[in-house]
């Protein structure tokens, strides 16, 4: 690589986060998480959360943000990251408690407990990294694999007799009293990315206002777990995920008294 | 032409998935064949980069620093990331 | 000394909340309800936090959470519930977070639950097994102590008829358990951004500037940890087992009825004592081998109210040095939600002395 001459050149994008220990993960190439990860770093800074915040964190390639990510972290059981967060919530009411947690964990393994954190109003911020795939066991099928796509456990592509139709958590829980804001972004492009900042933003501004529940998908490329090639995994999520996990704020934040 | 930006692309870590080109509007960034110690395709900056930060929003492995050339006449105005 | 009445349940709730408990979650369950009432009733008065969980998963889960930042926190169940607990109790094992368990289970079927657990990995959880509604309430407090000082879940095994039982208790005088010890592992956010954040996780990798031990030297360390615990934490009540040539061996509240029957043979002139562990793990084998070998012994019975669970512990302590028999056996009233017959001192008082016969004495 050829140095670059900066004179009179002004920094308006750093590598990463200083709030990332390391910049090496363990990642696939093109995996849309690491994205999701800065984004969410990026919010706790401009929030002031760094040394107020804790992170209950479930089991998936998204796992690894524990490892280098400098906030507080409790990393726990498949599926359970709602309840767990709710315990650590109720102890201490100040901080801001987030979950992050892929479809898998949350929307097959732990369906019951994101449900009941959001009948109860609980104010925690949850956020599924969603790709439609159990990526770290290899890629198999979840509650959110879409129809007719092809993964470990439906070779030919999910089908709706035999297998379902895919679960969309948001839609479920932006109707239940309680749950403060609901949204679902992507990281395929950049104003998709800086979409989905504004949503975490505003998830974790409605958890410190005291206003409950919050849920925030965030749809992330696979294309290890797509079997496509990497370059090509922004297009694929755009024509096989966006259609079925539109993109939006599926429930804004009330309007304060008197605005 | 006088570049707008540029970058600074930290290549050991790039994992050659090439995301980064199509969202170059400019269309300043494409794929070679050289390829960094881990064996991974690397990109190139060609002219045209606007300092937009496109690039650095959508790579998973923070691969780009971004920098804008600051303009020499007074009203000009910074072109934002769309 | 001021004596109240207290149900079995208030009891345990009472001591759990004097002794600083701050955070219960459960899902109802008979017999376990009652204590899941009772801290409805009791957590209020003090600020705490009582959450009836939809599940009991989610209800251990909320209560690890609790744990995780330093809180004395709790959950509990009845046997059934408690297995859907498994993975989560060995998850704070391996986490070494103190967490207590109430089970009130509905007889003395779940020793194996208790002592084996069905979680996974080397993990070991202490199990308490009160015989009382007196002793269901300092057990309590012990069982919050010990969860601290070894940073590990404990089990307390209770049953219906503690629960359900009234009993005049000690009212525990304010500040008279020991105190919380600190907790430098527990998360409060505040580590975050200093270069060295705090993560809890049983794989306990660390993070890039501060790595850990990996899970190998962790879980390597949790076991020594559970060894090292074994060897100075094991509590029995032995009575009257220096001149006796037969010993009954009973836990729980089974070990009230054993006691009653055997004070009743004593007085009949028969050299009979009886050992109970109040620490089902670690099993006091140590001071149960010492027994079995005295002088005295001859044969060691089990009066438990179960296929044959404790009996396993017992065989192992006494490493055949005497015989070893059962005398209890599966035995649930007709609700199925408690003792049932072999827990009556005349089943009990047969038993015993249809053993000594067969001892040939």
């Amino acid at each position: 690589m050829t140095d670059v001459d900066l004179t009179g050149a002004r920094k308006v994008a750093a590598f990463a986060p200083d709030l990332l220990q390391s910049t090496e993960h363990h990642l696939c190439p093109g995996c849309g998480h690491p994205v999701a990860w800065r984004l969410l770093v990026e919010v706790l800074a401009e929030l002031e959360l760094v040394d107020r915040s804790i992170g209950v964190v479930g089991h998936g390639c998204y796992t690894q943000i524990i490892t280098t990510a400098d906030v507080e972290f409790l990393q726990c059981l498949h599926g359970r990251a709602p309840a767990v967060a709710t315990g650590v919530k109720r102890m201490l009411p100040d901080r801001a408690v987030y979950t992050i947690q892929g479809d898998g964990d949350m929307v097959s393994e732990g369906l019951a407990e994101v449900l009941h954190a959001a009948a109860r109003g609980e104010p925690i911020t949850c956020l599924m990294l969603n790709n439609g795939v159990f990526g770290d066991t290899g890629g198999q099928m979840t509650a959110t694999t879409t129809v007719g796509q092809r993964t470990k456990t439906s070779l030919d592509g999910r089908s709706a007799d035999d297998h379902g139709h895919p679960i969309d958590v948001p839609e479920i829980v932006a109707s239940f009293p309680g749950v403060a804001y609901v949204a679902r972004g992507a990281v395929d492009k950049p104003n998709a990315v800086a979409r989905t900042r504004r949503y975490l933003r505003e998830a974790f501004a409605s958890q410190l206002a005291g206003e409950g529940f919050s849920l925030v998908e965030v749809l992330t490329m696979c294309p290890t777990g797509w079997a496509v090639p990497t370059d090509q995994g922004a297009q694929y999520q755009r024509d096989q995920m966006n259609p079925t996990f539109p993109i939006g704020e599926l429930r804004p934040r009330a309007m304060p008294p008197g605005a | 032409m006088t570049a707008r930006g540029t970058v600074v692309m930290a290549l050991d870590r790039c994992k050659g998935c090439g995301l980064c080109v199509p969202v170059c509007r400019p269309g300043a960034l494409e794929m070679t064949d050289e390829r960094n110690a881990k064996g991974y395709v690397l990109p190139r900056l060609l002219d045209g980069c606007t300092g937009c930060r496109a690039c650095a929003e959508v790579c998973p492995d923070f691969v780009f620093e971004v920098y804008r050339f600051d303009p020499v006449t007074m009203g000009a105005s910074d072109e934002e990331v769309g | 000394m001021t004596l109240v009445l207290r149900e079995g349940y208030d009891a345990m709730a009472a001591a759990a909340v004097d002794c600083g408990c701050r955070f219960f979650a459960g899902y109802p369950m008979l017999p376990f309800t009652g204590l899941l009432d009772a801290f409805a009733r009791e957590l209020p008065r003090v600020d705490g936090v009582l959450i009836q969980a939809d599940t009991e998963i989610e209800g251990a889960n909320m209560a690890l959470g609790a744990a995780a930042t330093g809180a004395r926190a709790a959950t509990g169940s009845t046997g059934q519930g408690i297995a859907l607990m498994q993975e989560t109790i060995a998850e704070a094992a391996l986490n070494e977070l103190p967490l207590v368990v109430f089970n009130v289970a509905r007889g003395q079927q779940d020793y194996f639950q208790a002592t084996r657990g069905g979680g996974w990995g080397d993990y070991r959880t202490i199990a308490l097994a009160p015989a009382s509604v007196v002793e269901a309430a300092e057990l309590t407090t012990l069982a919050f102590e010990l969860a601290d000082e070894w940073m590990t879940p404990v089990v307390l095994y209770a049953d219906h008829m503690i629960g359900f039982t009234q009993m005049t208790i000690e009212q525990q005088a304010a500040g008279a358990a020991r105190p919380a010890p600190d907790k430098p592992w527990a998360l409060d956010g505040s580590s975050g951004g200093t270069g060295r954040s705090k993560v809890i996780w049983t794989w306990r990798q660390g993070k890039h500037n501060t790595p850990g031990p990996g899970p190998n030297r962790h879980w390597q360390s949790v076991a020594q940890k559970y060894d090292e615990l074994a060897a100075v934490e094991s509590r029995h009540v032995a009575r009257h087992v220096d001149d006796a040539e037969l010993v009954v061996v009973s836990f729980g509240t089974t070990g009230a009825f054993v006691d009653y029957v055997v004070d009743e043979l004593r007085a009949e002139g028969h050299r009979i004592g009886t050992f109970r562990p109040v620490t089902l793990w670690p099993f006091p084998s140590d001071a149960l081998a010492t027994v079995a070998r005295g002088d005295a012994c001859k044969l060691m019975l089990v009066h438990e109210l179960n296929a044959g669970q404790m009996i396993d512990d017992v065989r192992l302590a006494v490493e055949g040095a005497r015989p070893v028999r059962a005398i209890g056996g599966v035995s649930q009233d007709e609700s199925g939600m408690r003792q049932g017959d072999l827990l009556q001192v005349d089943v009990i008082r047969t038993r015993i002395l249809d053993a000594m016969t067969g001892a040939g004495r």
